[in-house]
């Protein structure tokens, strides 16, 4: 019987099947962070039991960790705690664990594919929704609550009914200025966020194609953004040449039979989905988010829309434009912003910071623009100061931070204040998400270098027009 | 880790008509630090239920006193975003033990599921209705029960079934866990892991 990818790796990993009930699934690699697992392990300590299998098991810091100065003290008592807590947790069972200062340390979805640990084929969890991330190298992945973190550290099994499957085609190719993230965030505009809920996607077609793996990651990242548990590609060169050599990926005759079951895995031509969509590369511009959940993007030409206009509650609509202080009809080019964010899970890798640097090279941060750009993890950091990044952001008047989540979910100091306007790179731009009172405008690295040097809204490719004629 | 037994829970209803609650506004991010599963029911919609000064905003329906009871009445799409369960401890820990909306987002829905809080979901028609119901009288109760998948508007006597597959049902109705269940098969699990390299 013809199987899609998804199918090919789920089926391979069901421990046991119940009738009328979940699949046992078996979990290749388990990645474990500070703020969800506590409990977690709190309860395996209650039951007297150990980690079954702590080599299949990471552990790193980076939800709760500050942005300067992590050589000195954690001054929060209460992250300073939940951070002795892993410590303590991952000495206890055996289990790697790479905090604050060791050089591996960062988010954990940055630092699994950089060192290996995620390979195409296998089941990936963490106690964080964006663990769909991983799906970019053809494995299945994705986040879990604290319950089923206890359940794999116990068990190393979790108990889910298989989701339906929903392939999703972009064809044709991106016009400038539109990244990775913009496909996303205009898949995410179109399926809205909860149009893919109980689905598990396949990105295919020319774009992800022709997508670099880190393009890859951002949007398969995203993909619980449009309710989605996760969403994967299928693995091909550009896949097995990224992870080669890479300290956790197999190494000589395990490298060659990791390769034979890798090239089986891809949707076979007759396999069916139970939905698929097909959107075309051109239609999409650069994109920017005028409301208060990931699904409210448009263009960044374009006008919010009437109330009138969209799927859904108007009442609802109405009370998260008064939350951004935004009206119907608004143009968004031009708003004025005060912060700008550059970094999490979704675009803290070097290419954001390529692209970023590729916009502020030569021009100034605006007077009126707070900026943190953090890198995604120390690795990224490095490639940054290596290749010369550092040096451009610097002369532009940028500073660059010390890595971690940041103000992506302001768990830290990072917290935009109350009313204040943040163009972020992150993923999500809830209320209060960045802050008690934030408002967050998601866009690509592109687009928040271009606020972060005028000061408002502005359309990346106007200010890359420049260049040309420079 | 265990939780009371759900089988009949007949109660009045808090309303929340609002689409897309997100984890974030059920529990923000900043009250994650907690390394016990202890007071999140404090933080239950921080901050649409309290001021920056910990004043309550007496217009959000938390604070009304009008409105009480075992069961939270959502819009669509409730729990989208993060995958943290304390989301789920809050809305415990405040004393719901069910929500009922029209859709719900996956994770949040089987973390619910995992910690012993109900999720019911109805049609977007019968939603409307339970909310108009509670709009003519806050103290309506509703009635939900498990064994027979049936959720009712005792007031009008009008009710809808309501879907759960037989595991689930089954753990919510005797108070068990997965992990029970998991320790209990272990040796297959070992065995499939001998056969699954890393």
């Amino acid at each position: 019987m013809s199987k899609t990818l998804f199918d090919k790796v789920w089926d391979s990993h069901v421990v046991k099947h119940i009738e009328n009930g979940p699949d046992v699934l078996f979990i290749d690699r388990h990645l474990v962070h500070e703020v969800t697992s506590p409990v977690a392990f709190l309860g395996l300590k209650n039951r007297g039991i150990k980690v079954l299998y702590p080599e299949r098991t990471f552990a790193t810091a980076d939800h709760n960790t500050p942005t300067r100065n992590q050589h000195l003290p954690v001054k929060d008592p209460l992250s300073a705690n939940q951070l002795r807590a892993l410590e303590e947790n991952a000495n206890a069972h055996n289990i790697p664990y790479w905090g604050l200062g060791h050089k591996k340390n960062g988010i954990v979805h940055v630092i699994g594919p950089e060192n290996g640990i995620t390979v195409p084929g296998a089941t990936i969890v963490c106690g964080d929704s964006h663990t769909s991330t991983h799906g970019a190298f053809g494995a299945i992945a994705f986040g879990i609550g604290t319950s089923e973190v206890e359940m794999v550290l116990s068990t190393q099994c979790i108990m889910q009914p298989k989701p339906k499957s929903l392939r999703i085609n972009v064809n044709g190719e991106l016009s400038e200025a539109v990244t990775p993230k913009d496909v996303a965030l205009f898949i995410i505009s179109k399926l809205s966020t909860s149009g893919a809920t109980g689905y598990f996607a396949e990105y295919a077609g020319d774009v992800f194609k022709n997508m670099s793996m880190e393009g890859r990651m951002t949007v398969c990242n995203l993909s619980i953004e449009m309710g989605a548990r996760g969403g994967m590609i299928a693995p091909d060169e550009t896949t097995f040449e990224y992870i080669k050599g890479r300290e956790y990926t197999p190494k000589g005759k395990d490298w060659d039979a990791a390769m034979e079951y890798w090239s089986t895995l891809y949707s076979d031509d007759d396999a069916e989905f139970d939905k698929e969509v097909t959107f075309d590369a051109s239609e999409i511009e650069p994109m920017i988010t005028f409301g208060t959940n990931p699904g409210m993007g448009i263009g960044i030409s374009k006008d919010i829309p009437l109330a009138e206009s969209i799927d859904g509650s108007p009442a609802t609509y109405k009370k998260s434009l008064e939350y951004m202080d935004y009206n119907e009809g608004e143009a968004m080019v031009g708003k004025p912003i005060d912060f700008v964010f550059l970094g999490s899970c979704t675009n803290g890798r070097i290419e954001d910071f390529r692209a970023f640097a590729s916009i502020i090279k030569g021009r100034k941060k605006a007077d009126n623009v707070t900026a943190w750009l953090v890198p995604g993890s120390h690795k990224v950091e490095e490639a940054i100061k290596e290749e010369g990044i550092l040096d451009i952001l610097t002369e532009a008047g940028f500073e660059l931070r010390e890595p971690g989540c940041s103000a992506c979910l302001a768990m830290n100091d990072d917290k935009i204040p109350a009313g204040k306007y943040a163009v972020s790179t992150s993923n999500r731009n809830f209320e209060g998400r960045q802050g008690p009172g934030a408002r967050t405008l998601l866009a690509s690295p592109l687009v928040a270098a271009a606020a972060a040097v005028t000061g408002k809204v502005t359309d990346p490719r106007e200010l890359m027009q420049e260049e040309v004629l420079a | 880790m265990a939780y009371d037994k759900f089988n009949i829970l007949t109660s009045s209803a808090v309303p929340l008509p609002i689409e897309n609650v997100d984890t974030d506004q059920i529990i923000p991010a900043r009250f994650l630090k907690a390394t016990e599963r202890k007071g999140f029911g404090d933080n239950l919609f921080r901050d649409w239920r309290y001021n920056s000064d910990d004043t309550p905003k007496e217009q959000f329906v938390l604070n009304n006193p009008i409105y009480s009871g075992k069961i939270l009445v959502g819009g669509k799409n409730f729990g989208s975003g993060s995958s943290r369960e304390h989301a789920a401890w809050a809305v415990y820990d405040y004393g719901f033990r069910c929500v009922v909306s029209s859709f719900f987002a996956d994770i949040f829905r089987g973390n619910c599921l995992n910690i012993g809080v109900l999720p019911v979901q109805v049609s977007p028609e019968f939603l409307d209705k339970i909310f108009k119901a509670i709009e003519a009288d806050p103290k309506t109760e509703l009635e939900i029960n498990l064994p027979e998948q049936k959720i009712t508007i005792l007031a009008t006597g009008e009710s809808e079934s309501f879907d759960i597959n037989d595991y689930k049902k089954g753990n919510m109705l005797n108070g068990f866990d997965d992990i029970d269940y998991l320790l209990n098969i272990q040796k297959d699990i070992e065995k499939y892991a001998e056969n699954t390299p890393l």
